[in-house]
C-alpha cells in the first residue's frame, strides 16, 4: 500500500517552504505499521524495519519492559523503500533495521548513519559491527529446504556439487520443481546470490542448471516453504533459515539442509539515522538488541538466531557476510546490471 | 652559597645543560619519528588508494562503442580490510559519471599524468584522501579518457598516528629520562675529585698546614698549586703572629717588671712622703699597664687561637689545680683563702689547653683582684650533665650589670672603677667558652655578697 497523507507535491513544496512535518507523510511505500503504546509514554521510538511483525514483536515487548514510558512506532517497509525513505527522503526514523546489509552499509558509508559506543556494542565481536554505527544483531544462514514427500528416504544433497549432480541426473522429475528467490526482486537473495558468486563458482552453474530446468522464482520465503511443504517443489536454494526454522512447528513437510560446502550467513543489522530524534530511545534498543545472546528465552519467541560467536566457530561452513565497503561493491550500478543480466541469462534459457 | 646547589654550582649547570642537550634531542627525536613513520601510514593508505583506482581502472572495457566498468571486488575490499574508513568512488569517462558518486570532485583529466594523483579534501562531512587514475581507452579507434577516482576517510590513519604519537613519545620521554640518569651519574663522577680535595682539606687539623698531595685532575692542578702556595704564605704569617704575641710579651712585660721593681726601691728610698705618694701612682699606673698589656696579648691569643684551637685530651681537675697553684701566691699577699672543692677523679675533656689555663687564669684573677683581704674564694668543680667549674668570691659582685655588658670587650662593672682592670678577663673567659662550645655564667651569690663566675662545659 502507498502511504498517502500528502501528495508529493504538496510535500515537496512543505519542504521547500521548510516546514518540517513530523509523521512519515513521505513518498516510500510501507507494507505495515504498528504502535505500541506504552502506559505512561514519555516519548516515541520510531522504528523502520524489514523484519515481520511476529518475529520483532516479543523483542519490543521485552524493550518496554526494561524500558518503561517508551512507545514504539513500529513501520515495516522492503529494504529499499527502507533506504529510499532515509537516504533520499529524509525520513524521521529513530532506526532502522534491515536484513539488507549492504544498504545498511551504505547508509554507514554515505553519512546517514550515528555513532554509538557502550559496554554492549563493545563486546560485540568485530565482524558484527562497522565504524560503530551498524549493529549485528543476528545471524541467519541461507539454506536448502527440501520437500519431504520428494526426498522420502533418498540421500539429501549436503552441497552444491551433490545439488548440481542431482539436478542433472534427474531433470525430468525435477523440471519447474526447483524453487530459489527473483535476485532482481528481494534485497536479500540478491545478497546470498552475490555472496554465493564470490564464494564458489559453482553458483553460476547450480544457476545454469536450474534455469535449464524452468525455475520457479519467488519473492518471499514464506511462498517457496508453502510450496516445499506440499511438494509442488522438490527444494528451494537459499531460503532464509530463521524464516523456515521458525515455520517448522506450523507446517509440515519440508526439512531444512545446511550444506556443509559453505553456507552464507546474514546479519539483520541496526543503525541510528543521524536525522533521529530519540536517540536515547534508539540506543537504549541498539544496547538491547546487542545482548539478545543473553535472552534465549527471547530468541525462541522471535525465532531469531542472537550472534554466537561460538556457534560460527563450531561450523567451518558458516561464512558471515562482512560488513565493510566491500558490500557496496553489488550495489554500483553497473556491476548491479552485469550481475542481474548474467543471472537472468542463467536461469531464464 | 645559596644551598648545596647554589648559583655557582658547576654540578648544576653541568646537569642543566646537558639536560637542555638531552631534551632537545628527545623532542627531535619524537619529531623525526613521528614524522617518519606518520609520511610511511601515510604512503601506505595512498598505496593501497592508487592500488584500488588502478585496479578498477584495469576493469574498465568497451562494450557496444561505450566505456563501460564491472566494479572488481577487490579493488573496494582491499580498503575495506585496512580500517573502518568510509570510501567512496567515481569513475567518469569524458567528462559524464560512468558510475560512482556523481558528487565526489575529481580532477581534470587534461591536468592527470600517467601517474597516480594524490589529493586531500574534506567530503560529505569528513576529510578524505584520494587518489586519481588516468586511463586511455579506445572507443571505435578514438581515444577517451577515464578518471578513476578513489577516496578514503582518514579515521584509519588517525588511529595510526595517534598510535605512532604515543610510541613516540613514550621512546622519547624514556630516552629522556635514561639520558638523565647518565647524566646526574656522569655530573657526579666528573665532580668526585673536587669532593676528595674538600674531604682532603677539610680533614685536616688545625695546625696542619702541609701542602695538599690528594690526586686532582689536571682542571684541579693550578686550583691546588695555587692553595698550596696560600697555604704556605698563611703558615709563615700564622707563625710570624704567634711569634709577635710571644715576642710582644716578653717585650712589654720584661721592661714594665723592670721598671716597677725600680720604682719599688725608688720609693723605699724616698722620704718625703708626698714623693712616696707619685711614686705609689706611677707603680699603680706600671700595673695597670702591665696587666692590661697581659690580657690583650691573652685576648690576641684566645681570637687567633679560637678558630683553629688545639684539640688536647686534658682533666680540667689538673687545670684548676695548676691554676690555683700559679695564682696561690697572690691570693696569699691579700690574706685570701684559696678553697678548692674538686672531684677526686679526673675531669676529661678534648679543648686547647692554652685557651682554657687563659680562661680560668682570668676569672681566678678577677676574683682575687676584687675580693676584699682577708676573705674567702671557693673554687669548684662539679661533674654533672657537663662540667661546671665556677669560682665564688666574697667581693662586690657585679653591681647587677648584664652579662652582655660583663663580656664586651674593655667594659667593666659599674662599681669597681677604683681597682685596676682592663675589662678583659671576662670577655676571654667567654670567647673560651664559646670556642669549647659551652657558656659563661655569672651570677650574684644569693647572701648579696660576691659574685660566682662559672665555665659551663659540655661533655663530648
Amino acid at each position: 500500500m502507498r502511504f498517502a497523507g500528502l501528495s508529493k507535491t504538496m510535500m515537496r513544496l512543505m519542504l521547500v517552504l521548510g516546514i518540517m512535518t513530523h509523521t512519515a507523510a513521505f513518498g516510500f511505500e510501507i507494507e505495515d505499521q504498528k504502535l505500541y503504546a506504552a502506559t505512561n509514554e514519555t516519548s516515541v521510538l520510531r522504528i523502520i524495519s524489514t523484519t515481520d511483525i511476529d518475529a520483532f514483536e516479543p523483542i519490543i515487548l521485552a524493550y518496554q519492559s526494561e524500558n518503561p514510558g517508551i512507545s514504539v512506532d513500529y513501520t515495516i517497509a522492503s529494504s529499499t523503500e527502507l533506504m529510499s525513505a532515509i537516504y533520499v527522503e529524509g525520513a524521521v526514523f529513530d532506526l532502522a533495521i534491515s536484513s539488507a546489509m549492504d544498504l545498511q552499509t551504505k547508509l554507514a558509508n554515505d553519512g546517514f548513519a550515528r555513532s554509538y559506543v557502550s559496554a554492549p556494542t563493545a563486546a560485540l565481536p568485530d565482524w558484527a559491527k562497522w565504524r560503530d554505527q551498524v549493529f549485528a544483531f543476528t545471524q541467519e544462514p541461507a539454506v536448502l529446504v527440501i520437500s519431504e514427500r520428494f526426498f522420502g528416504d533418498d540421500d539429501v544433497p549436503r552441497n552444491r556439487q551433490e545439488l548440481i549432480e542431482l539436478l542433472r541426473n534427474r531433470p525430468e522429475q525435477l523440471r519447474g520443481r526447483v524453487g530459489t528467490y527473483d535476485v532482481r526482486v528481494s534485497g536479500a537473495a540478491y545478497l546470498f546470490a552475490t555472496q554465493d558468486s564470490r564464494n564458489s563458482e559453482s553458483y553460476w552453474r547450480l544457476t545454469e542448471v536450474m534455469g535449464s530446468l524452468d525455475a520457479r522464482l519467488y519473492c518471499c520465503s514464506s511462498d517457496m516453504i508453502r510450496d516445499v511443504a506440499s511438494g509442488e517443489l522438490a527444494f528451494a536454494y537459499n531460503v532464509l533459515g530463521s524464516y523456515a526454522e521458525s515455520q517448522k512447528h506450523a507446517t509440515s513437510g519440508f526439512r531444512i539442509i545446511e550444506m556443509d560446502d559453505f553456507l552464507s550467513v546474514m546479519l539483520r543489522t541496526a543503525v541510528i539515522p543521524t536525522s533521529a530524534e530519540n536517540i536515547t530511545a534508539a540506543e537504549a534498543m541498539v544496547d538491547f538488541l546487542a545482548t539478545l545472546n543473553a535472552r534465549p528465552a527471547l530468541n525462541n519467541l522471535s525465532g531469531l538466531p542472537p550472534i554466537d560467536e561460538v556457534a560460527l566457530r563450531s561450523n567451518n561452513a558458516l561464512r558471515p557476510i562482512r560488513l565493510g565497503p566491500e558490500l557496496l561493491v553489488f550495489l554500483d550500478r553497473l556491476k548491479r546490471d552485469a550481475f542481474l543480466r548474467s543471472w537472468t541469462d542463467a536461469i531464464q534459457q | 652559597m645559596t644551598g648545596r646547589f647554589g648559583r655557582g654550582s658547576i654540578r648544576l649547570r653541568l646537569v642543566g645543560q646537558l639536560a637542555a642537550v638531552a631534551a632537545v634531542l628527545s623532542v627531535a627525536f619524537f619529531l623525526i619519528v613521528r614524522g617518519v613513520a606518520g609520511q610511511a601510514a601515510e604512503d601506505t593508505q595512498d598505496n593501497i588508494l592508487a592500488a584500488s583506482a588502478t585496479a578498477i581502472a584495469d576493469a574498465l572495457y568497451t562494450d557496444n562503442n561505450a566505456v563501460s566498468l564491472e566494479l572488481p571486488y577487490s579493488a573496494i575490499s582491499m580498503l575495506g580490510t585496512i580500517s573502518q574508513d568510509r570510501v567512496f568512488y567515481r569513475v567518469v569517462a569524458d567528462g559524464t559519471t560512468l558510475t560512482g558518486y556523481d558528487d565526489l570532485p575529481s580532477p581534470d583529466a587534461q591536468t592527470l599524468g600517467p601517474a597516480p594523483n594524490f589529493t586531500t579534501f574534506p567530503y560529505r562531512g569528513e576529510s578524505v584522501r584520494v587518489a586519481t587514475v588516468l586511463r586511455s581507452v579506445s572507443v571505435g579507434n578514438q581515444p577517451v579518457n577515464v578518471t578513476v577516482t578513489v577516496a578514503q576517510t582518514q579515521l584509519g590513519l588517525a588511529e595510526i598516528s595517534s598510535r605512532i604519537t604515543a610510541t613516540a613519545t613514550a621512546i622519547a620521554v624514556g630516552f629522556f629520562l635514561a639520558a638523565m640518569a647518565l647524566i646526574l651519574l656522569a655530573a657526579r663522577s666528573a665532580l668526585a675529585p673536587i669532593g676528595r680535595l674538600t674531604r682532603s682539606v677539610s680533614r685536616r687539623g688545625p695546625q696542619d698546614l702541609r701542602p695538599v698531595v690528594t690526586d686532582t685532575p689536571t682542571e684541579l692542578v693550578p686550583l691546588v698549586e695555587e692553595l698550596n702556595k696560600f697555604i704556605s704564605r698563611l703558615g709563615t704569617s700564622l707563625s710570624r703572629s704567634e711569634d709577635l704575641i710571644t715576642e710582644a710579651a716578653h717585650r712589654v712585660r720584661t721592661p714594665l717588671a723592670a721598671v716597677r721593681a725600680q720604682a719599688e726601691i725608688t720609693h723605699h728610698r724616698l722620704n718625703k712622703p708626698e714623693h712616696r705618694q707619685a711614686i705609689r701612682e706611677m707603680i699603680r699606673a706600671i700595673d695597670e699597664s702591665s696587666r692590661s698589656a697581659g690580657q690583650l696579648l691573652d685576648h690576641a691569643m684566645v681570637t687567633f687561637r679560637a678558630d683553629s684551637h688545639e684539640r688536647d685530651a686534658l682533666d680540667l681537675t689538673d687545670l684548676l689545680n695548676d691554676t690555683c697553684n700559679r695564682l696561690g701566691p697572690t691570693a696569699d699577699l691579700k690574706d685570701i683563702d684559696l678553697i678548692r672543692d674538686l672531684p677526686e677523679h679526673p675531669c676529661e675533656m678534648v679543648g686547647d689547653r692554652i685557651l682554657l689555663q687563659s680562661a680560668l687564669r682570668n676569672i681566678l684573677d678577677n676574683a682575687i683582684k676584687y675580693s676584699p683581704a682577708d676573705s674567702r674564694i671557693i673554687v669548684r668543680a662539679t661533674d654533672g650533665d657537663a662540667y661546671r667549674l665556677s669560682v665564688s668570691d666574697e667581693g662586690r659582685g657585679f653591681g647587677g650589670a648584664a652579662h652582655t655588658e660583663l663580656t664586651t670587650r674593655f667594659s667593666r662593672g659599674s662599681n669597681v672603677s677604683d681597682i685596676v682592670g682592663s675589662g678583659l678577663g671576662l670577655t676571654i673567659a667567654d670567647e673560651v667558652a664559646l670556642t669549647h662550645g659551652g657558656r659563661l655564667e655569672i651570677s650574684e651569690n644569693t647572701n648579696g655578697v660576691g659574685a660566682c663566675v662559672s665555665l659551663v662545659f659540655p661533655k663530648q
